[in-house]
C-alpha cells in the first residue's frame, strides 16, 4: 500500500511529465496550427490496454480521452498480429478515424517506453497537421461523401525505427499533402517531445522506483474514479434528457439528431444516445472515440477539478450509439466529428444536466468552429492562398453570470487570429469586425455576443467555402433562458446576396473581386426567466448597443424612457408589482 | 534644476518601492559607507503619503539627496482594479470592438465561464471613416470633420484622456499623425495616446489594449508623480526623481507619464533587477527568481546577470501589454495556499488561496483552513513564539485541530505528519511550476542558481532547488527589501524594436547592420539628456528570427551590430537546435526584427553596506539565539537559530539551521550548508546537488 504523500507526489510527476511533452511540442512545431494554437495533446498510455494514466494539462480539450482508443487499437493490432510489433526506439504514426481517431488532420505519434526491455507504458500525441491531402486544402470539406475525399489515410505504422526516420514512409506522406516541404518541421518536434516524456518519466522511476509508479498508477485510477463517482453523486438520480440539433450534414439538407438520455444508477452516469439520427451521407458523422471524448469533455467542463484519466471515465458509461452517426463506419465522412458534432454532443450533455447542475452548468455556448475557408489566388502576390478565419461565439449565461462574448469553441482555447494579419497575408479588406448585436440569449442572465464580420475579396479570383453550424437552431438557453441568436452566413456577389441552401455549410462559392462574404456567429443560450433580469442592467446593454429599445422591451419587458427603466411601465409590462 | 548644477554631490541616493501592503525605503551614503532602511505601510489611496511616511522614518534630509528613484504599484492597480480616468476611442469605424472581442479566448481551458470587462466602455468607443490597408496604402481619407466631433462627443461625456487607434497604423502612421495634430488644437490637455506611437506593431487587440493602458493611467500616474515630487521639493529635495519602469530601466518623472504603460510591473521588475545585480556582484550571473509571498509566487529568469525581457506580457486575463518588460511569471502557490483532501482522498494544496483576510489559522483572523504557513509554523520552521502577539489570540494547538480535522484524520496521518505532507506536496508542485518558467524560457533550471526573497521565499528555497537539480540558493542581505534595492541599483534603458520580416538570403547585411546603430544612437541620444552619473553606456543587439512558414520567434543575441549572412545563419540555428533540438537545415530562414537596448549602467553599489557591520559578531556561535525543535523528513533535530545580523563574514551554516532576520527565516535543511560571503549574502549550496 502506498502512502496518499507519495501518491499525490508521483501524481503530480506524472503530470509534469506531460506537461513538458506539451511545451516541448508546441515550441518546437512549425506549424502555427500547433505553435500558436496549440491543437495537439500529449500523454501516458497503459501497456496492457492503452489506459490513459496521465494527460498534459495544455492540451486542446477536444482530445480529452481521444488517444487512449487510438494506443488501445494499436495494441491490440500488434497482439493480432494486424501491425508488427515495436522494438525500443519505434515511433508509430496513425491518424485512421476508425481506428480511434477524431478527422484525419489529427495525426497520432505512439511510441513504447520500455523499462529493462519491457514495454513499460505507451507515449503518445497527437497533433493537427495543416493538410493530409484530400479534396479541399486543409481537409474540412463541407460536402464529402467518403473518407478518400478527405485526405490520406494512415493505418498505425512504424515511422520511426529505433529512433531513425524511414524515409520511403516518409515519401509516401509527402506525396499526399500539400506544403509537404514544411512538414519535417511538425514530424521532428512531435517525435521530439515523446523522446522529451520518455527521459522525464525514466528520471521519474530511476527516483521513486518502477514497482512504486505502477503501483500508484494502479491505485490512483482507481482514486479517480472515486473523485469522478463524488461528483456523479452531485447529480439528483433519475434519467435527464435534452436533443441537440445539427443543421445538416452538408450533402442531405435535413437536420441530424442528438437525443440524449443521461441516467445516474448509484454512483455511475449513463450516456444513452439511442434514437439519434442515422449515419449521415455528408461530413457530420463522428467515429465512436470522438462521440466518447465528447462526452468525457463535456464532463471535464462541468468538473474542472478531476484531472483526466481512464479512472474518471469509468464511472460514464455511454450507450446506444451503435447504428447512429455518432459511431460512424468506414467509409462514412467524418471531418466535421471533431470540429462540429462533438461540440453538439457537448450541448446536449449540457442541456441534460443544466437543471440537475445549476450551480456548475450553463445554457448552451456558440458551439460551433465557424469555420470559413477561402482559397484562390492573389495576382499582386503571383501565388495562390488559403485563408481560414475560424470564429468564436457567445457563451450562455450561467447562474452567476451573464455569457462572455466571442468565445473560442467548447473543443479549442486557440486564439484568432488579427485582423491585421489576415489582410497582410490574403488580398481581402475587412469592412467591420464587431460583436453581433442582439444576439446573446435573453435570460436573467443573458448569453455572450457572437461576432459580426464582413470582407471584400480585393483582387483575382476565390472560392469560398463554409462548415459551420447552428445556423437552424441557435444555442438552447436553458432554466426558462431563450436560445441565442442564430449563426448567419451572406455571401454578397455582385451585389446580389447568397444564402447557403444548407445555411451554415456550402463548398466552393465563387468570388470575384468586391464580392463580400458576411458572417454572424451563434450567440450564447440565456440563463433563466429573461422577465427576472435586472432592469438596470438591460438599460445598460440598450446604452451600449448591444440590443435595441425594442429588444429590450420585447425580450425582456423593459420599457426605457430615454436611457432610464420606466419602473411602472416595466412593472406593468411584466406583470409584476413595482 | 535637476541634477548636474547641484554643487555639493553627496552620492545619497534613495530607492522607494511602493507595494501591495509595505513601502520600503533604501537610502545609501556612500559617504559613512552606511545604508538607512524604513519599512512602512503602503498608503494606496495616496501612495505619496507613504514614501513621505517612509523618508520620514529614515530620517533622511532630502536636501542632501542626490538623486531618487521610484518604483510604483499606481498605474498596476489602476488597471488590475479598473479605477481608471475616463478614457475615449477614436478608431476606424467598422472596429470599435476590437477592445471587447479579444482574441477569441477564455479565462481557463476548462469550464465554459468568466467575464471580461474592457477597458474602455462600448459608448466611449467612438468611430471614424478613414482605412489603410496593410501595406499602408490609403484605402478612405481620414474624415476629420468626424474626428473633430468625436473629440467633441468624448469631451461631452466626461472624457479626460484619449486614444486613436486606426488599423494599420503600423504600417502607415499619417492618419494617427494628423489626428494627433487635430486633437492637439481641440483636446483640452496632453492626454492623448497614438496606437502605434507605444508600439509600432501589427495585432489590433494587443496594439490597443496597449494604447488604452496608456491613456486611460496616463492622467492617473501624472497626478500622483506630480504630486510626490511636490511633496518631496516640499521637504527639499533638489534632484531629478526618476521611475521605475517595468523592463527594469528608469526614466525622469518628467517624461514618465507620456508612456505610463511600462510603469505597470515596475515593482516585481526592480526586484528582479535588484537579483541580477547581486547575482553579478556575488558571482552567480545565471539565476532563477523566486519571490513567494502569502498569495503567489513569482519567477523570472536571469541569464549572464541580464534579465529575460518580454514584449507580450500578459498581465491578467485578455490584458495584453505589448512594450518590453521583465518577463516576471506568476506560478500560484504562496504561504496562503489551502491545503485539503479530496473527493479521491488524495491531498492537494492550492489553487484556492486564504490570502490576506482571513489568511492563514495562524493569523488569528479567522482563517479555519489548513494553508502552507500553518504548516510552516506545525513544523517548527516559522517561530511559534510570535502567535502571541497576533491579533485572534490562536495557539499552536488551535492549529494542530485544524490539521488533524481537515488533513490528518482522513489521511491517517498526525497533523505533523500531515504538516510534512503538505510542505512536500507544495514543493513538489512549486518546483514543477519553476521548471515549465525555466524550460519555456529554453533553460535547464540545473544550470542556474535560485535567488530567494520575499517574505516566504527563503523559508523553501533549499526543498525546491533540491527538487530542481539546482546546486545553490542565494540569499540577499535583505531579502525583505529587495524591490526598493532594485530601484538604487537599477540601470537606465531604452528599448528599441524595428520590424523587417525579411528572409534572411534577401536581407543585405548592411541595411541591417543601419537600422540596428540608428537605434543605438537613438537611444544613446536619450541617455545623454539624463543626468544620472553613469559609469557605462553600452547597446546590446538581438533579432528575432524564424524559419520560413512558422509563428513563434526566436531571439538571437549579437555581439555587435555587424554580422554576415553565413555567421547569422549559424548562430540562428545553434541557438534553434539548443532550444528545439531540431535542425531544420531545408528550410530558409527569416529575420522578423532587428533589437537594441542602449543601457546606462550606475555608479557600482557597494552592497556590503547593506548590513551594519557593528552588528557583527565574530564567532557563529555568538550569532546563535537559541534552538527550537524542528521537523524534517519525519525527524525533530535540535535545530540552532542564528540572528542573520549577527553572522559573522566567511561563517558557514551547517543544515539543520534556521537564520532569522526582520522580515524573513531562511531554513537550511540538514545536509545543506550555507556561507555568509564578504557582501553578506548567505549561499546555500545543496547537498547532493550537481
Amino acid at each position: 500500500m502506498i502512502d496518499p504523500i507519495t501518491l499525490s507526489v508521483i501524481q503530480a510527476g506524472l503530470q509534469q511529465v506531460c506537461d513538458e511533452m506539451d511545451l516541448s511540442f508546441s515550441r518546437a512545431a512549425f506549424s502555427p496550427v500547433i505553435a500558436e494554437a496549440n491543437d495537439r495533446s500529449d500523454g501516458i498510455y497503459a501497456a496492457e490496454d492503452g489506459a490513459l494514466i496521465a494527460q498534459g494539462a495544455g492540451g486542446l480539450p477536444v482530445f480529452v480521452g481521444t488517444m487512449q482508443y487510438s494506443t488501445r487499437v494499436l495494441v491490440e493490432r500488434i497482439r493480432d498480429g494486424l501491425t508488427p510489433a515495436p522494438v525500443e526506439g519505434d515511433i508509430y504514426i496513425v491518424n485512421d478515424p476508425y481506428l480511434g481517431g477524431t478527422h484525419l488532420m489529427d495525426v497520432r505519434f505512439a511510441m513504447p517506453f520500455y523499462r529493462d526491455g519491457e514495454i513499460f507504458c505507451w507515449l503518445s500525441n497527437t497533433g493537427h497537421w495543416p493538410d493530409t491531402g484530400g479534396a479541399v486544402p486543409g481537409g474540412f470539406s463541407a460536402s464529402a461523401t467518403s473518407v478518400e475525399q478527405e485526405g490520406l489515410r494512415l493505418p498505425p505504422v512504424r515511422l520511426f525505427k529505433r529512433g531513425v526516420l524511414d524515409p520511403e514512409i516518409y515519401a509516401i506522406i509527402c506525396s499526399n499533402i500539400r506544403v509537404a516541404d514544411q512538414r519535417i518541421g511538425d514530424v521532428q518536434a512531435q517525435a521530439a517531445a515523446l523522446k522529451v516524456g520518455a527521459e522525464r518519466l525514466s528520471a521519474l522511476l530511476d527516483r521513486y522506483g518502477d514497482d512504486v509508479v505502477a503501483g500508484a498508477i494502479a491505485e490512483l485510477r482507481a482514486r479517480a474514479a472515486q473523485q469522478m463517482r463524488a461528483c456523479v453523486a452531485l447529480i439528483p438520480e433519475g434519467s435527464h434528457e435534452a436533443v441537440a440539433w445539427i443543421d445538416s450534414d452538408g450533402v442531405v439538407n435535413e437536420p441530424l439528431a442528438i437525443r440524449l438520455a443521461v441516467t445516474r444508477q448509484d454512483d455511475g452516469l449513463r450516456f444513452d444516445f439511442t434514437g439519434s439520427s442515422a449515419p449521415c451521407a455528408g461530413p457530420m458523422n463522428s467515429v465512436l472515440a470522438t462521440t466518447l471524448s465528447s462526452v468525457y469533455l463535456a464532463m471535464r467542463h462541468l468538473f474542472p477539478e478531476v484531472p483526466i484519466s481512464a479512472g474518471a471515465f469509468e464511472p460514464l458509461e455511454v450507450t446506444g450509439v451503435a447504428g447512429t452517426f455518432l459511431d460512424a463506419q468506414y467509409p462514412r465522412p467524418v471531418s466535421g466529428c471533431a470540429a462540429e458534432v462533438s461540440q453538439r454532443i457537448a450541448e446536449a450533455v449540457f442541456a441534460a444536466l443544466a437543471p440537475a447542475l445549476p450551480d456548475r452548468a450553463t445554457a448552451a455556448p456558440a458551439g460551433t468552429s465557424g469555420n470559413f475557408a477561402l482559397g484562390g489566388h492573389d495576382p499582386e502576390k503571383g501565388r495562390d492562398f488559403v485563408m481560414y478565419q475560424l470564429s468564436g461565439g457567445g457563451y450562455g449565461g450561467s447562474a452567476g453570470e451573464d455569457g462572455l462574448a466571442n468565445g473560442c469553441s467548447t473543443i479549442g482555447i486557440s486564439k484568432a487570429p488579427p485582423v491585421e494579419i489576415m489582410e497582410q497575408q490574403f488580398p481581402v479588406l475587412y469592412h467591420h469586425y464587431a460583436l453581433h448585436e442582439g444576439s446573446g440569449g435573453a435570460g436573467a442572465h443573458r448569453g455572450g455576443f457572437g461576432l459580426d464580420y464582413k470582407l471584400e475579396l480585393r483582387r483575382g479570383s476565390a472560392r469560398a467555402s463554409f462548415v459551420m453550424d447552428h445556423g437552424r437552431f441557435g444555442p438552447q438557453g436553458a432554466m426558462g433562458g431563450a436560445d441565442g441568436a442564430m449563426n448567419r452566413v451572406e455571401v454578397i456577389r455582385n451585389g446580389a446576396v447568397h444564402v447557403p441552401e444548407h445555411l451554415s455549410k456550402e463548398q466552393d462559392i465563387p468570388l470575384a473581386p468586391g464580392d463580400v462574404v458576411h458572417v454572424r456567429t451563434p450567440g450564447g443560450g440565456g440563463w433563466g426567466d429573461p422577465m427576472r433580469r435586472d432592469p438596470a442592467l438591460v438599460a445598460q446593454d440598450v446604452r451600449l448597443g448591444r440590443y435595441t429599445a425594442a429588444q429590450a422591451e420585447a425580450l425582456f419587458g423593459v420599457v426605457l424612457a430615454g436611457a432610464e427603466v420606466d419602473a411602472e411601465a416595466t412593472a406593468a409590462r411584466r406583470g409584476t408589482g413595482v | 534644476m535637476a541634477g548636474t548644477s547641484r554643487a555639493e554631490a553627496t552620492g545619497r541616493v534613495i530607492g522607494v518601492d511602493v507595494g501591495g501592503t509595505f513601502t520600503d525605503l533604501v537610502l545609501t551614503d556612500p559617504a559613512t559607507g552606511r545604508v538607512r532602511l524604513a519599512k512602512v505601510p503602503s498608503t494606496l489611496d495616496n501612495q505619496a503619503r507613504g514614501v513621505m511616511n517612509a523618508v520620514t522614518v529614515a530620517e533622511a534630509d532630502l536636501t542632501t539627496v542626490d538623486l531618487i528613484v521610484h518604483g510604483t504599484t499606481t498605474t498596476t492597480n489602476a488597471v488590475l482594479e479598473r479605477k481608471l480616468a475616463r478614457t475615449g476611442l477614436i478608431t476606424t469605424a467598422g472596429f470599435r470592438d476590437v477592445l471587447e472581442l479579444g482574441r477569441r479566448t477564455r479565462p481557463q481551458a476548462y469550464g465554459m465561464k468568466g467575464s471580461f470587462t474592457p477597458l474602455i466602455p462600448r459608448d466611449l468607443r467612438l468611430e471614424v471613416p478613414e482605412r489603410m490597408d496593410a501595406q499602408g496604402r490609403v484605402v478612405t481619407a481620414l474624415d476629420e470633420d468626424a474626428l473633430r466631433a468625436a473629440a467633441a462627443q468624448l469631451l461631452e461625456a466626461g472624457c479626460v484622456s484619449v486614444v486613436v487607434h486606426f488599423l494599420h497604423a503600423y504600417a502607415n502612421n499619417a492618419h494617427e499623425l494628423r489626428a494627433g495634430e487635430i486633437l492637439a488644437e481641440v483636446w483640452p490637455n496632453d492626454h492623448v495616446t497614438l496606437g502605434h506611437a507605444l508600439l509600432s506593431e501589427s495585432r489590433e487587440f494587443e496594439r490597443g489594449v496597449t494604447a488604452a493602458v496608456n491613456a486611460s493611467v496616463q492622467p492617473l500616474l501624472e497626478r500622483y508623480v506630480s504630486r510626490l515630487t511636490g511633496e518631496l521639493e516640499a521637504g527639499g529635495y533638489g534632484g531629478d526623481l526618476l521611475v521605475m519602469n517595468g523592463n527594469g530601466g528608469m526614466v525622469s518623472a518628467r517624461t514618465v507619464s507620456r508612456e505610463a504603460a511600462k510603469t505597470v510591473m515596475s515593482g516585481p521588475a526592480s526586484g528582479v533587477m535588484a537579483a541580477a545585480f547581486t547575482g553579478r556582484a556575488a558571482g552567480l550571473e545565471n539565476l532563477l527568481t523566486y519571490d513567494m509571498g502569502g498569495t503567489s509566487t513569482d519567477v523570472a529568469l536571469i541569464r549572464d546577470a541580464q534579465p529575460a525581457v518580454s514584449n507580450e506580457i500578459e498581465v491578467e486575463y485578455a490584458m495584453p501589454i505589448h512594450v518590453p518588460m521583465v518577463d516576471v511569471r506568476t506560478v500560484g502557490a504562496g504561504g496562503g495556499s489551502i491545503a485539503k483532501v479530496n473527493a479521491a482522498g488524495l491531498l492537494e494544496v492550492g489553487p484556492e488561496s486564504a490570502g490576506a483576510t482571513p489568511g492563514p489559522v495562524c493569523y488569528g483572523r479567522g482563517g479555519t483552513r489548513p494553508t502552507i504557513s500553518d504548516a510552516n509554523l506545525l513544523l517548527g520552521r516559522l517561530d511559534p513564539g510570535k502567535l502571541a502577539s497576533v491579533e485572534g489570540g490562536v495557539t499552536l494547538e488551535d492549529v494542530r485541530r485544524v490539521f488533524a480535522a481537515e488533513l490528518g484524520d482522513p489521511l491517517g496521518l498526525t497533523p505533523e505528519e500531515a504538516a510534512e505532507a503538505v510542505i512536500r506536496l507544495a514543493n513538489v508542485k512549486m518546483s514543477g511550476a519553476i521548471r515549465m518558467v525555466s524550460l519555456s524560457l529554453g533553460a535547464d533550471p540545473r544550470d542556474f542558481a535560485l535567488f530567494a526573497f520575499g517574505g516566504a521565499g527563503p523559508l523553501h528555497a533549499c526543498a525546491l532547488a533540491r527538487e530542481l537539480g539546482v546546486p545553490k540558493v542565494l540569499v540577499p542581505a535583505r531579502p525583505g527589501i529587495t524591490n526598493a534595492l532594485g530601484c538604487v541599483v537599477a540601470d537606465l534603458r531604452h528599448d528599441f524594436v524595428t520590424t523587417l520580416n525579411r528572409p534572411l538570403d534577401a536581407l543585405p547585411m548592411d541595411d541591417l547592420a543601419a537600422v540596428l546603430r540608428a537605434q543605438e544612437a537613438e537611444g544613446r541620444a536619450l541617455i545623454e539628456r539624463e543626468t544620472v552619473p553613469l559609469s557605462e553606456v553600452r547597446a546590446v543587439f538581438s533579432l528575432d528570427m524564424q524559419f520560413m512558414g512558422q509563428t513563434h520567434l526566436l531571439r538571437v543575441p549579437l555581439d555587435g551590430a555587424e554580422i554576415t549572412a553565413e555567421a547569422l545563419l549559424a548562430r540562428f540555428e545553434e541557438v534553434y537546435f539548443n532550444r528545439f533540438r531540431v535542425r531544420l537545415e531545408t528550410i530558409r530562414a527569416a529575420v522578423v526584427n532587428a533589437n537594441c537596448s542602449v543601457i546606462g549602467t550606475r555608479q557600482p553599489l557597494d552592497l556590503t553596506i547593506l548590513l551594519d557591520p557593528a552588528e557583527r559578531r565574530t564567532s557563529l556561535a555568538e550569532a546563535q539565539r537559541g534552538t527550537r525543535s524542528v521537523c524534517f523528513e519525519g525527524q525533530w533535530h535540535d535545530t540552532p537559530l542564528y540572528w542573520r545580523d549577527h553572522l559573522p563574514t566567511g561563517a558557514v551554516v551547517p543544515g539543520p539551521a534556521i537564520v532569522e532576520q526582520m522580515d524573513t527565516t531562511l531554513l537550511i535543511p540538514p545536509g545543506d550548508r550555507a556561507e555568509a560571503d564578504a557582501m553578506g549574502n548567505l549561499i546555500v549550496h545543496i547537498g547532493g546537488a550537481a
